[in-house]
Formats: structure tokens, C-alpha cells, sequence
């Protein structure tokens, strides 16, 4: 599970693709997984780096992380 | 992917965490701001007249009906105060059908309001909330005789809808010796569409001045007043002021005719509340006319008739919606949070259209308890019911509720309480908070055994 390449993220969470010309905002967290993914953290990591960092139980964690992909999936933002 | 986490590759000691809020992506649509072109700001509600919604949830559970009495007793006296500050005499009877739990109706009547009933079990719920016959008004097309022949006998007003009700209603009151005191509910061209021909007698055509004066030529009737009721949710004060003069002139040459003083004109109800219709392009708190706007033009057009200032008959206000719309809420919780193929986000919480009928006409807001952050996505919210038309809100702005979390909509004390159905679920219980900000229970949850005591089974289906 990879972000396309071509990405960019600001730091105020608006995520921009040149591909399709399309521009998100994204909240803080989001951000942060975007972010990780970018650096190259697989899944796992990023949702142990998550759960680290927030008062927040691993099946909500796990929903949460899971729809969130499934977004970035569904607006052409990952390679498969 | 995986979803197991590794072990040992935790923080070593635990550091304070972080608040956690689900990730959202929200496609940014550039040159399209939202239709009020303003920022999607989520309002929060955790309080209902200084009483904690959470607290009320931990004792009473979800979903939940909860209507305040702080807030019937200021609308009410907002509307009377509207009235009577402009016309010397004013009286409102509270429409049952709006709202007929009893304690709602005791506080409506402890404000002076008569009773306005449709039914016979309306009536009889009227006269246990201890209105005398002689304050109660009797709308609507279906009266029985056993109906009847109580309200001739209590001498309540009979406000005739055909002329069979005319003729049927003469000739009980014959065989019972008495007169009826009876009204005309009228329907009228005041300029609003659709206009509500179905009910009463027409004006414009004379057929209502043709019953009108039969009625006055009958031995066992006495007409008290003139009634119509134009329709609901009725943004137009002009409409009111057109009305208005209509039943004055009405009522002028009834007396030009007959020598006779209607003792009343009852001008119904139909005021909009502050809900947002569906479609409508600006929120219904920024459309809904003041009770001062109403009653200005309505009384104006009262007083600038040929209506003798010395024998101003009653004005009869028969409000709805408008007088309690405001004081009631539902609380529920999420269950669910689904994603729909299209992308969009899917709520479904635990109150449905069973006990949320107006939602089909209304853009009910479905406000948080608590707010982690100001995000939000777009969402359709449903409600629990396995059927498609459960639909609470399309498409809305909504903050990322997780399972469980609390949800209040406001604004739904209105027809809800009645026309609530037994459909799939059993109806929730309904709270009132006092002015003392005591919490009451008044209406109980059903339970399964009070529905299945109703029925009965054939033998040959027995065993
Ligand atoms: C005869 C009559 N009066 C009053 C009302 C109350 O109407 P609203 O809630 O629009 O004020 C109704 C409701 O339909 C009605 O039929």
C-alpha cells in the first residue's frame, strides 16, 4: 500500500494530486498518515505509531484506519 | 493488509496520549461554497435547560423523547402576549393533535389555552385534562353520533365541516331537546397554495353563505362563530391579513341579514415553526415570521373592518407547530458508521423515522453532545429501521461521531408525538424537564407485552 508518488501534502493538512488536479483537506491525523505512509511505513506501523500517540482502542483504531484507506483508495490517491 | 500490531515497538513509558478523532479526506470542490456561503460551523448541545444530556441518557437510555416546560410556557406567552398586546380579546386553543400527551396539554390549559380536538378520543382526552365542553373546539370531518351527542350535551363548539354533519347534527340535536352551538369552518382563497378546499365550506362560491344561513334558521343550532384553518407551515402573513378581512365581512353581513353577533372568529392555526422545509434555500430560524409579524397583520386587518369596535367578537387562535415545535427534542446514539459506494459517509443512529415522522418534510438538525474537533464530512444519516425510506438527514456536514456517541435533535415537539408509529421498534419513553429543571417521565417505554396483549389468536391457529 503506497501513496502515489507525485503527492503533496502542506502542513495545514491540504493535500494536493498534479495527476487529477484534485485538492483535499485532510484533519491532523490523517495528515500524520499520510505523512507516514510517505516516509515508506507499511500499514502495521502506521497503526502502531498511531495507537502509541492516541487514547483510542485498536478496533476503533483499526475501523478508522481501514475506512481512511479505503478513501484514499477511492479518490485515485494509492498504488496499488 | 495487516492488521496486527507488532509487538515490542511501543513507547517505553507512557507519555500522556493524544485526543484521538477518526482521519477524514475531504475533497476540496474549488468555486462551490456551501449554499449560505458560510463555514460549516457544527453547533453543540449538551445541555437542555441546564440538565446534563448525558445524564439523562445514563438513567434513561436511547432514543428518548424530551420536552421542555420552560420553553412551552415562553413560547405561548411570546404568541398570547403578540395578540393581546394588538386585540382586546384573545384566546388560543391548543390543537391536540400536535401534541396530545397529557402533561403538554395541562400545561398548554394552565396558560388559559381551551382545547382544539379532531376525534373523540381527542375529546375525551380534552375533558380529562379538565376543559369544560364549553371550551372545547370540535374540528374535522369525522364526528360519530355517540361524539355528537357529547358535545351538544357539554355544549361545546361543533365546528360543522359538510352539510351531511349539518343535517346529522340537527337532527340529533332535535331528538336531545337542545341546541347545538355550532361554527362554520370556512375555506377561503387568502392567496396560498394549495389552498385547503377539502375542509368545511367554500366562501367564494357561496356555499358557505348558503349553510350559514341555515344554520341561523335552525330551530336546535346556535351559531357561536366562524372558523377556518388555512393550512400549515404558513410563511406569509398577508395570507393571515386576507383571511382576516374575509371573515370580518363575513361575519358584517351576517349581522346586516340576521341581527346577529358571531360571538367568535377562530382564524386556526398554521404559523410556521423554525424548521427548515426540505428544499428550502435559508435555514427556517431566518424565514419563520415573529408571532408579532402575525399578529400584526392579522389583527390589523380586524380592526380596519367594518366590525364594531364594541362588540369585537373573540379572536380564536388554533396554533400548532408553532407553539411547541421549539420545546420538544429526541436523543439517540450512533450505531453505525458505514461507507456508502460512492464514497460518501453513512451515519445510522438509533432513531427512525417511526418516531421522527416529520423528517419527512423537515431538514432536522442532528446536532453532537460533544465535539472532539470542528471536522466534519459529508454524511447521510439513517436511521435503525431495515427499510430504505429510513432516512434522517441527506447529505449533511456532520462531525466524526464515533459508535456510541450521543446525537440530539432538536425542534421536533411537533406532531412527532402523535404520529410516531409502532413500526418495527415499540415508542420510546418521553421525558419533561419541569422550570425547576426536575426531570419527569411521562410518557413510559412500551413493552412487548402491552402490544402482543392486543391481539388474539383463532383456535384453529392455536398450538
Ligand atoms: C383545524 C386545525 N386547527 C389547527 C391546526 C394546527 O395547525 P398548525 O400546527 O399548523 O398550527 C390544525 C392542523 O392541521 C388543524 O387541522
Amino acid at each position: 500500500m503506497k501513496l502515489k508518488r507525485n503527492i503533496a501534502i502542506s502542513e495545514n493538512g491540504f493535500l494536493f494530486n498534479p495527476e487529477t488536479g484534485d485538492s483535499f483537506l485532510l484533519n491532523p491525523i490523517a495528515r500524520e498518515i499520510v505523512n507516514f505512509l510517505k516516509e515508506g511505513n507499511d500499514v502495521a506501523d502506521v497503526k502502531q505509531l498511531l495507537f502509541d500517540r492516541y487514547e483510542v482502542d485498536l478496533v476503533t483504531l483499526e475501523k478508522n484506519l481501514e475506512d481512511f484507506l479505503e478513501m484514499l483508495q477511492h479518490n485515485e490517491l494509492l498504488d496499488r | 493488509m495487516s492488521f496486527f500490531l507488532k509487538e515490542n515497538n511501543s513507547i517505553p513509558n507512557q507519555m500522556e496520549k493524544l485526543e484521538y478523532e477518526r482521519p477524514i479526506i475531504n475533497k476540496v470542490n474549488a468555486g462551490m461554497p456551501d449554499k449560505f456561503g458560510m463555514s460549516t460551523r457544527v453547533p453543540v448541545m449538551s445541555h437542555i435547560e441546564e440538565v446534563a444530556i448525558k445524564d439523562i441518557m445514563d438513567q434513561y437510555g436511547s432514543p428518548l423523547y424530551v420536552i421542555s416546560e420552560p420553553c412551552i410556557r415562553n413560547t405561548y406567552r411570546q404568541a398570547q402576549k403578540a395578540f393581546a398586546s394588538r386585540y382586546p380579546r384573545v384566546q388560543f386553543a391548543w390543537s391536540y393533535k400536535t401534541n396530545y400527551l397529557n402533561a403538554v396539554c395541562k400545561i398548554f390549559h394552565s396558560e388559559g389555552a381551551w382545547a382544539e380536538v379532531v376525534s373523540g378520543f381527542e375529546y375525551s382526552k380534552a375533558v380529562e385534562n379538565g376543559i369544560s365542553g364549553d371550551q372545547i373546539i370540535f374540528n374535522g370531518p369525522e364526528k360519530s353520533k355517540a361524539d355528537l351527542e357529547r358535545a351538544i350535551n357539554d355544549g361545546a363548539m361543533v365546528h360543522l365541516d359538510s352539510l351531511d354533519e349539518f343535517y346529522f347534527l340537527g337532527e340529533l340535536a332535535q331528538n336531545l331537546n337542545k341546541k347545538a352551538k355550532v361554527a362554520l369552518r370556512i375555506n377561503l382563497d387568502a392567496g396560498i397554495y394549495p389552498q385547503w378546499d377539502r375542509f368545511g365550506f367554500n366562501l367564494e362560491n357561496g356555499e358557505a353563505w348558503h349553510v350559514l344561513t341555515r344554520v341561523m334558521l335552525h330551530d336546535y343550532m346556535e351559531l357561536l362563530g366562524l372558523h377556518t384553518h388555512m393550512g400549515t407551515y404558513i410563511t406569509a402573513v398577508s395570507a393571515y391579513a386576507i383571511a382576516a378581512k374575509k371573515m370580518a365581512d363575513l361575519a358584517i353581513r351576517l349581522f346586516r341579514k340576521f341581527n346577529h353577533s358571531v360571538k367568535y372568529l377562530d382564524l386556526g392555526g398554521g404559523f410556521a415553526s423554525k424548521n427548515t422545509l426540505k428544499g428550502a434555500y435559508l435555514p427556517g430560524s431566518d424565514t419563520c415570521p415573529s408571532f408579532d409579524d402575525y399578529a400584526e397583520a392579522l389583527t390589523s386587518a380586524l380592526l380596519a373592518s367594518e366590525l364594531p369596535p364594541e362588540r369585537l367578537p373573540l379572536l380564536i387562535l388554533e396554533c400548532g407547530r408553532a407553539l411547541v415545535d421549539d420545546a420538544g427534542f429526541i436523543l439517540g446514539r450512533v450505531l453505525a458508521n458505514k461507507r456508502l459506494v460512492d464514497g460518501r459517509r453513512a451515519t445510522v443512529i438509533d432513531v427512525g423515522v417511526n418516531m421522527l415522522f416529520t423528517s419527512f418534510w423537515y431538514e432536522h438538525d442532528v446536532l453532537p453532545t460533544r465535539l472532539k474537533s470542528e471536522q466534519t464530512e459529508n454524511t447521510t444519516i439513517y436511521g435503525p429501521l431495515c427499510m430504505n425510506i429510513d432516512v434522517i438527514r441527506e447529505a449533511v456536514q456532520f462531525p466524526l461521531l464515533q459508535r456510541g456517541d450521543a446525537v440530539v435533535i432538536p425542534r421536533i415537539g411537533a406532531y412527532n408525538m402523535t404520529q410516531w408509529m409502532q413500526f418495527i421498534k415499540l415508542r420510546p419513553p418521553v421525558l419533561l424537564i419541569d422550570e425547576d429543571r426536575k426531570v419527569h417521565l411521562i410518557r413510559k417505554q412500551e413493552t412487548y407485552e402491552q402490544f402482543n396483549a392486543m391481539e388474539t389468536i383463532p383456535e384453529h391457529l392455536k398450538t
